[in-house]
């Protein structure tokens, strides 16, 4: 058959081209451009190489910022997704209480995040904060503006409260499409109540669980907002993520060059992540 | 060894889905449930295996009561329509699970379970995972799975109806085969009577939360006890008109068509009911009776022909073999083999057949 030219396909190529240029690579160059030049406002660049790049990679502030990225990162999925499966367990499959749950799951989802950042720093205020005052009262000495491990225990304490719930959805969904028929057969088994979760609620879920810990990933290593508003980074360095030492960089000290070197090994350091996750479980996916 | 419903009922809520039913499943055989969508069969075998209880009655097993006796104290084993194994485990694992949970040992396990892999077809396949296997393969999994644990119970629900065509036809034939030297009661549901004529045995016709005949398959299907039992073990449905016989002539109620017969009946009126491959385009039998039909659709299935047709009220399936080309509106001849048909007084009690 002869290849027929049809230069129609243009029409739609073209806009799709026009599209992802303003939104992703337009931006994105511009931050490739601070990143190997030098700025002197006027719009005056001097060339530098991978200086900056260098110079971020060997900065123990970015390797302590990294480090308490990463240590967030982990505690969080450590606590929701373990949380959000049991919770999903505990959930009812039919009645007037799906409804509710539901409702009382997403709730949470759906607050903006500055609002939880705020919530969270007035409710967990040593003073007036019911959390804080609360603690205090029963004799800890409790006071996350003033010491790091009260700030992350509360920063943590909010990302498991304003997140769980995304964890427990997916688990949720993914029991739910479990046919009762399986049920029956480990009932008939004789399986235990762990042996069925284990080998056929666990596997059965492994897709959404992917999903799950993918999102909590990106999300919770890309964390912003919430810790922003609600230690501002403090006390000291304590809970400066690394979005929130990028912007203290690129906005605080006017910093561009390393800014921009930072913000590119940052992406990378989180498309490689979910790339090579990805792939992980994709692997298994095809082997099994 | 055999298993008794006594009375047994079930009701959820207002509704009741079965109503208080009596059976007795003798030991060394397949019994088949047969009845559509909704019947009833799988909550019968779900209280026949324990796994649910029934509002009131009781259900014996081997001179035991065993009501509420918790399935897996029982010696019971399920198949289903979909196609239940562990998903993380290899065939070999699925096959070995019931046996490991009640403890035999290694070698055993082995042992039986390449048995029961060689009577299956699935010696090849031992060290794959469920979801690299055909439909076919998965089911015949969950079969040796239920066939490992020499249950003494055995539990059919639908096993077929989720494969096609081709390995629903060779997994049929071989199924009856597998039960041949087991000492256990099979019971295996279905909405298709082909499937329970496959499979032999007994037969329960179930409609609507009720057991209206049981008793051996041949039986049932030659002899159905009323005109409901005919109709659930009738695929295509069941033709049924109205008669009255005087003498030896037999009269359709509805277009005066008329036949001499020696039917040992009284004079009266009756229902007969016609099986659709004793109406067909040809004459087939000794004794037959033409009857002119609008055709309304024709189709094809495999190598038959339907045709469904009108004369006056009645709505009729015609099954013929062969290919039989009839266009839509078009007028034809059909012959009736009277040899065949089934009476029914008028409270649809079967009085005589063929």
């Amino acid at each position: 058959m002869n290849k027929t030219i049809n230069q129609k396909a243009w029409f739609f190529v073209v806009p799709v081209f026009v599209l992802v240029a303003f939104n992703a690579a337009i931006p994105l160059m511009t931050v490739v451009n601070y990143s190997f030049q030098e700025t002197f406002g006027n719009n005056v660049f001097a060339w530098e190489g991978t200086r900056w790049f260098k110079q971020i990679l060997l900065s123990e502030r970015f390797h302590d910022a990294l480090g308490r990225q990463i240590a967030f990162t982990f505690i969080i999925l450590l606590i929701q997704i373990p949380l959000g499966i049991g919770i999903a367990l505990t959930m009812p499959k039919k009645g007037w209480g799906v409804p509710v749950c539901l409702i009382l799951m997403s709730m949470p989802l759906l607050i903006p995040w500055n609002v939880v950042g705020a919530m969270w720093n007035i409710f967990a205020l040593p003073d007036i904060g019911f959390l804080g005052y609360s603690l205090n009262a029963i004799g800890f000495d409790f006071n996350f503006t003033q010491q790091p491990g009260d700030a992350w225990f509360t920063t943590i304490l909010m990302d498991v409260w304003h997140w769980t719930s995304l964890v427990v959805l997916l688990s949720y969904a993914g029991l739910n499409s479990i046919q009762p028929a399986y049920y029956q057969a480990a009932e008939i088994d004789g399986a235990s109540r762990w042996a069925t979760f284990r080998y056929i609620e666990l596997p059965k879920m492994k897709k959404v669980l992917t999903l799950a810990i993918l999102l909590r990933f990106m999300d919770s290593f890309m964390i912003y907002t919430e810790p922003f508003v609600l230690t501002g980074g403090g006390p000291g360095n304590a809970t400066a993520f690394l979005s929130i030492d990028l912007v203290k960089m690129a906005l605080g000290q006017f910093d561009l060059g390393p800014a921009a070197a930072m913000s590119l090994i940052y992406f990378f350091i989180v498309l490689l992540v979910c790339w090579v996750f990805y792939s992980l479980m994709m692997k298994n996916e095809v082997k099994s | 060894m055999s298993l008794e419903l006594k009375n047994v009922e079930k009701k959820v809520g207002i509704e009741t889905h079965i109503y208080p039913t009596n059976i007795k499943l003798e030991k060394n055989t397949i019994n088949v449930l047969l009845g559509s969508t909704l019947a009833g069969k799988t909550t019968l075998m779900q209280i026949m295996a324990g796994l649910d209880k029934p509002t009131n009655g009781e259900v014996w097993f081997n001179g035991e009561n065993v009501t509420g006796k918790q399935v897996q104290k029982r010696n019971v084993s399920m198949v289903y329509q979909q196609f239940i194994n562990y998903p993380s485990f290899t065939v070999y694992e699925n096959i070995a699970s019931p046996l490991k949970i009640t403890g035999v040992n290694s070698d055993e396990i082995k042992e039986r379970v390449g048995k029961v892999a060689e009577l299956l077809k699935l010696s090849a396949m031992l060290n794959k995972k469920p979801d690299e296997l055909s439909g076919g393969q998965q089911q015949r999994t969950a079969l040796a799975r239920a066939l490992v644990k020499d249950s003494d119970l055995i539990l059919l629900d639908e096993p077929l109806a989720n494969l096609d065509f081709k390995l629903r036809e060779e997994l049929r034939e071989e199924l009856p085969k597998l039960f041949e030297d087991r000492e256990c009661i099979v019971v295996y549901a279905t909405t298709e009577p082909s499937d329970a004529l496959m499979i032999g045995g007994n037969t329960a016709t179930i409609l609507e939360g009720k057991i209206i005949q049981y008793g051996k398959t041949l039986d049932v299907y030659n002899k159905p006890e009323n005109l409901t039992s005919a109709k659930v073990f009738s695929d295509p449905p069941m033709n049924i008109a109205e008669i009255s016989k005087s003498g030896d002539i037999c009269k359709l109620t509805e277009n005066n068509v008329q036949w001499k017969s020696n039917v040992k009946i009284k004079d009266g009126n009756y229902k007969i009911g016609i099986r659709p491959h004793n109406i067909t385009t040809y004459k087939e039998g000794n004794n037959t009776v033409e009857i002119n039909g609008k055709v309304l659709i024709s189709e094809l299935s495999g190598s038959e022909s339907l045709i469904h047709f009108t004369n006056g009220n009645l709505n009729w399936v015609s099954l013929s073999n062969g290919i039989q080309q009839k266009n839509i509106g078009e007028n034809t001849k059909l012959f009736m083999n009277i040899d065949e048909f089934l009476y029914f007084d008028e409270n649809n009690r079967l009085v005589n057949h063929g």
